[in-house]
């Protein structure tokens, strides 16, 4: 980090359409290193498009997003092959980000270490779910974008990812969620789509 | 260039853990070739003259016959998403995809034409030069297959249409491969000829898979 200009995710009155129809409409916001935004909004108002417009998966029709910040994320979709363990998938992917020492860390964090060596198509649905925010937790990615995180997970995981993004930003790290229900972000901004 | 590696060997890891991922195109591939000496007659002559044409009609098939497994399951999956957040271009993922696909696909064809090219009374001194163009053909049909895969990727009946596609694509490779075979003069042309009909297929792959890829974010 350079002294003095601290870098900072800037999003500039997005614009983008699907399928013909204009979603976003000069969206603007910021997150500092440390913070976090709260995306919400009723359903189809545009939260998931944000969130993929920040990650590069669409295409902006106009504005600017400025983002420093190597970044994980997690959609709708875990992303996990069904005939794997859950162990190599996570090792595959921190592969991928250069971050081979963390699964082990990330599968503690969220309970999964017992369930390490099974294929990942036996996973309940939030075991799934908890081994995707595994992954994003051992990307080492500064900014985690979490699109229904808590989707099929217990109130005892709850807490987890709530803790998860409580320490990633102490350590300077950067949260931008989506979420109907509470999940420990109440101290974050928020933005009403 | 680590990253290119890492995709590969799990491209390639995926499709050799999938039961038939190699298994059913050599199958099919065989069960094609089987076929000819039932539909035209068992007379050793006329079947040595058809060979060459037939076995690169089938290994064609064959290439097309794992088109919805190329691309499509990373699609659903929200793989492809995992990848391009981590800012690999869709270019660099088709054409890991296509390395991957030629590598599960063609060497184990070439040992099955061996054994095809027996059943069809293949003439023993044409098998090398068969051999040779298949194994310079074959890089431009995984190239196709991945192509007609991201093309099609999350269109319902998406394998039927990618198939459409891809046969035109593929005539020179077919025409220059089997040409190979014919008797007269002009075998080393027809062979610079799939090279270069190869070659050019397997350049344009990954860009046009990669736009595909892109469109299919959409």
């Amino acid at each position: 980090m350079m002294a003095g200009t601290a870098p900072i995710l800037i999003a500039d009155e997005l614009h983008c359409a699907r399928g013909g129809r204009l979603v976003l409409q000069g969206v603007s916001f910021r997150v500092a290193p440390g913070g976090a935004l709260l995306v919400r909004g009723p359903n189809g108002a545009g939260k998931s498009t944000l969130l993929r417009l920040v990650a590069g998966l669409l295409r902006l029709e106009g504005g600017v997003i400025t983002n420093p910040f190597g970044t994980a994320f997690l959609g709708h979709d875990n992303a996990l092959k069904s005939d794997r363990t859950l162990a190599s998938e996570l090792r595959f992917w921190a592969g991928l980000d250069g971050q081979i020492g963390t699964v082990d860390a990330a599968l503690d964090r969220f309970d999964l270490t017992a369930l390490a060596d099974l294929p990942v198509r036996i996973l309940s649905s939030g075991q799934k779910r908890r081994a995707a925010l595994a992954r994003t937790y051992a990307s080492g990615a500064p900014l985690w974008l979490l699109d229904e995180p808590s989707v099929g997970l217990d109130a005892a995981n709850v807490d987890r990812l709530a803790g998860a993004m409580r320490d990633h930003r102490a350590g300077g790290g950067l949260v931008i969620a989506t979420s109907h229900v509470p999940i420990g972000l109440e101290d974050a901004a928020e933005l009403l789509l | 260039m680590t990253l290119f590696v890492a995709l590969v060997r799990r491209d390639l890891a995926l499709s050799l853990s999938r039961i038939g991922g190699v298994v059913l195109p050599l199958v099919f591939f065989l069960l094609v070739i089987s076929l000819f000496p039932f539909a035209i007659g068992p007379e050793p002559k006329l079947l040595a003259r058809v060979a060459g044409g037939v076995l690169w009609v089938a290994a064609l098939l064959a290439a097309l016959l794992p088109i919805d497994t190329l691309i499509e399951p990373d699609r659903a999956d929200g793989t492809l998403d995992q990848y391009i957040a981590r800012g690999l271009a869709p270019e660099t993922i088709a054409a890991a995809r296509i390395v991957a696909h030629w590598l599960t696909f063609s060497p184990p064809l070439l040992i099955t034409v061996v054994v095809a090219a027996a059943l069809l009374n293949l003439a023993p001194e044409q098998l090398p030069i068969l051999l040779a163009g298949l194994a310079l053909g074959t890089p431009a049909l995984a190239s196709l297959a991945v192509v007609a895969a991201s093309l099609t990727a999350g269109l319902r009946g998406g394998g039927a249409l990618a198939g459409l596609l891809v046969l035109p694509l593929a005539l020179p490779v077919l025409i220059f491969g089997s040409g190979l075979l014919l008797p007269g003069p002009g075998g080393a042309g027809a062979l610079r000829l799939l090279a270069a009909s190869s070659l050019v297929l397997l350049a344009l792959g990954p860009f046009a898979a990669g736009a595909g890829l892109r469109s299919s974010q959409d």
